[in-house]
């Protein structure tokens, strides 16, 4: 990747991260912790990897995106509005009962949303069915799923990837977003996931493991995606709960608060230096 | 009429082969029980577009989910106390709540799946399904209306759950009968006593007023193949015109027609309702036939309510 087009990328994801906050600070609620981890991953995708349309959000050969996370909808929200798909004056609205920024993705209302999510566990399905539905059809369409490395904990995800691998999706990538923190603690004092890279290959999955804030890292893992034949792909991204936001980095308060005026004003300054 | 009997699960196979042939964006999903549920006539025309998901019931429903989320027309099947009951925040959240286009085909509802017993044996599904919004729930009563009601559902865009059932029941219909989603068949016109039913306790109810006429005693039957959105129009105009209402059905007394019924009339037209159905128990095993006779839902049990209450 040219040097140029990865400092561009940089820039898009510190204004990424400035609509997470601005979202959850004006919405007074939701979650900046995960939205901060998964921001350089969505970033790389909706600004360089996805073909997609913010002039026709529903292109039927479009490429599609299930934030199997729903509640790191800031993240979703703030791509899509940095790249067109509505105005990023309407972040602050985010939570409120008149807006369409639903606390969780609401694909019937939100342009550029693909999916509607919410409820753990359930994204890689879908996603599994956006895939099959593509080879049915003859599309070249990819899908690109992110799960959260706590959610993966739910029991239907490793139902799902036994349908990926059995259906050979290899139009589907997946991201775990790897902070390692969940609302009551790390991953492994609440419950403990061992090697989830492993736990994918026995699945019969195609699995990397990437500094998942590292852009370059985030391209590179993705043009290697796509040269998988006849299986899924799931990209393991370790990454910083809170990333870019020095009192918000590893806190796993951070999960599911809104930044009060003070640290708002810290984090719009710590990310515009 | 009423005897040639079929199991509305095998009409359902049928007609979704049928469909199949007719509409090549129909695809079809199941869960370890293609057999069961008759989808393996699907599956053999068209093995393309038909997916086995294994035992898991939850994947299969977000799938099709995702199937729908691009225009395909996804009919999932499985057991009803699986998919209702194991899968219930899926369709929730992955199906109702952004409206996808799923047709939930759940077969072996009710005391009537028999010897499998009480885990197998869903009795609170129309309750749950009913309660979503988006959500049409449909539960035909005989091989004319499944087939009608299989084909019909294709043209619906939103999800709907189809109510099937595993024992075989009486043909009632016949090919030219007409129907209409939300709308109730009247079978007779008697003004001592309306039986509203559903499933596989019409055919019961037409036996009783069968039966009845016989002692000079005449009723109707209302067979509500629509559960939502309900038939008020019917309903009220049934309470209206006939002394008794009484509601029978393969399904708990909360929750099911007996409770819809009873919200219909009670804000438009209130009226003494009689809910026959399984009584807030679980079932257990025995004959289809002979848990309905045990439960109290068989045409005997209808007689004899009839009967006390005239």
């Amino acid at each position: 990747m040219e040097k140029n087009e990865l400092e561009k990328l940089k820039d898009i994801a510190v204004k990424v991260r400035k609509g997470i906050l601005n979202a959850v600070y004006n919405g007074k609620s939701g979650h900046p912790g995960g939205s901060l981890s998964v921001a350089d991953i969505l970033t790389v995708l909706y600004f360089k990897e996805m073909n997609i349309d913010p002039k026709n959000p529903k292109m039927q050969d479009r490429d599609r995106l299930v934030l199997s996370k729903g509640h790191c909808s800031p993240a979703l929200y703030s791509v899509l509005a940095n790249r067109g798909f509505f105005g990023v004056e309407e972040l602050k609205t985010f939570r409120n009962l008149n807006s369409r920024l639903q606390g969780h993705p609401d694909m019937k209302n939100i342009p550029g949303v693909d999916m509607t999510t919410g409820s753990l566990g359930q994204g890689l399905s879908v996603s599994n069915g956006m895939a099959i539905a593509m080879k049915l059809d003859n599309l070249n369409s990819r899908v690109y799923c992110i799960m959260g490395d706590g959610e993966i904990e739910e029991g239907q995800v490793w139902e799902a990837a036994m349908t990926s691998s059995k259906y050979k999706l290899d139009n589907l990538c997946v991201f775990v977003d790897n902070n390692n923190l969940q609302i009551d603690g790390t991953i492994g004092d609440v419950i403990g996931l061992n090697n989830i890279k492993e736990k994918f290959v026995s699945f019969g999955f195609y699995a990397l493991e990437i500094d998942g804030n590292d852009i370059e890292q985030i391209v590179e893992a993705l043009e290697k995606a796509k040269t998988i034949k006849d299986k899924p792909t799931v990209i393991i991204a370790k990454t910083v709960k809170g990333k870019g936001i020095s009192y918000m980095e590893n806190q796993v308060g951070w999960h599911g608060k809104a930044p009060n005026e003070e640290e708002f004003n810290i984090a719009i300054k710590e990310l515009t230096k | 009429m009423l005897d040639k009997k079929v199991a509305t699960r095998k009409s359902y196979g049928l007609a979704l082969k049928e469909l199949g042939e007719k509409n090549q964006n129909i695809v079809v999903l199941d869960a370890d029980l293609s057999g069961a549920t008759n989808t393996n006539i699907f599956a053999k025309s068209y093995p393309d577009r038909f997916f086995n998901m294994g035992i898991a019931e939850q994947d299969m429903f977000s799938t099709a989910a995702g199937v729908a989320s691009l225009g395909k027309i996804p009919y999932a099947s499985t057991f009803a106390v699986f998919a209702a009951g194991r899968a219930y925040d899926q369709i929730r959240n992955s199906i109702c709540y952004p409206k996808l286009n799923v047709k939930i085909c759940a077969t072996h509802s009710g005391v009537t799946v028999g010897e499998d017993g009480a885990t197998h044996q869903m009795l609170e599904d129309i309750g749950l399904m009913r309660g979503l919004p988006n959500m049409t729930v449909i539960s035909p009563s005989d091989d004319t209306q499944t087939k009608w009601v299989i084909e019909e559902i294709s043209k619906i865009d939103g999800p709907v759950y189809v109510r099937l059932a595993r024992l075989e029941t009486p043909i009632i219909y016949d090919e030219n009968q007409k129907f209409e989603i939300g709308k109730a068949v009247q079978i007779g016109d008697g003004t001592d006593a309306t039986v509203i039913a559903t499933g596989v306790t019409v055919s019961e109810a037409i036996k009783a007023m069968e039966n009845l006429k016989e002692e000079g005693i005449n009723i109707r039957v209302l067979d509500i193949h629509t559960i939502k959105p309900i038939d008020r129009e019917k309903i009220i105009k049934s309470a209206k015109e006939t002394k008794r209402i009484i509601t029978v059905e393969d399904h708990s007394i909360i929750g099911g027609i007996g409770s819809t019924v009873c919200e219909v009339l009670s804000e438009e037209y209130p009226t003494k309702v009689t809910r026959m159905g399984i009584k807030d128990t679980f079932g257990r095993s025995g004959k289809g036939i002979e848990l309905m006779g045990y439960f109290g839902i068989d045409s005997n049990a209808i007689i004899n309510e009839i009967k006390k209450e005239i």
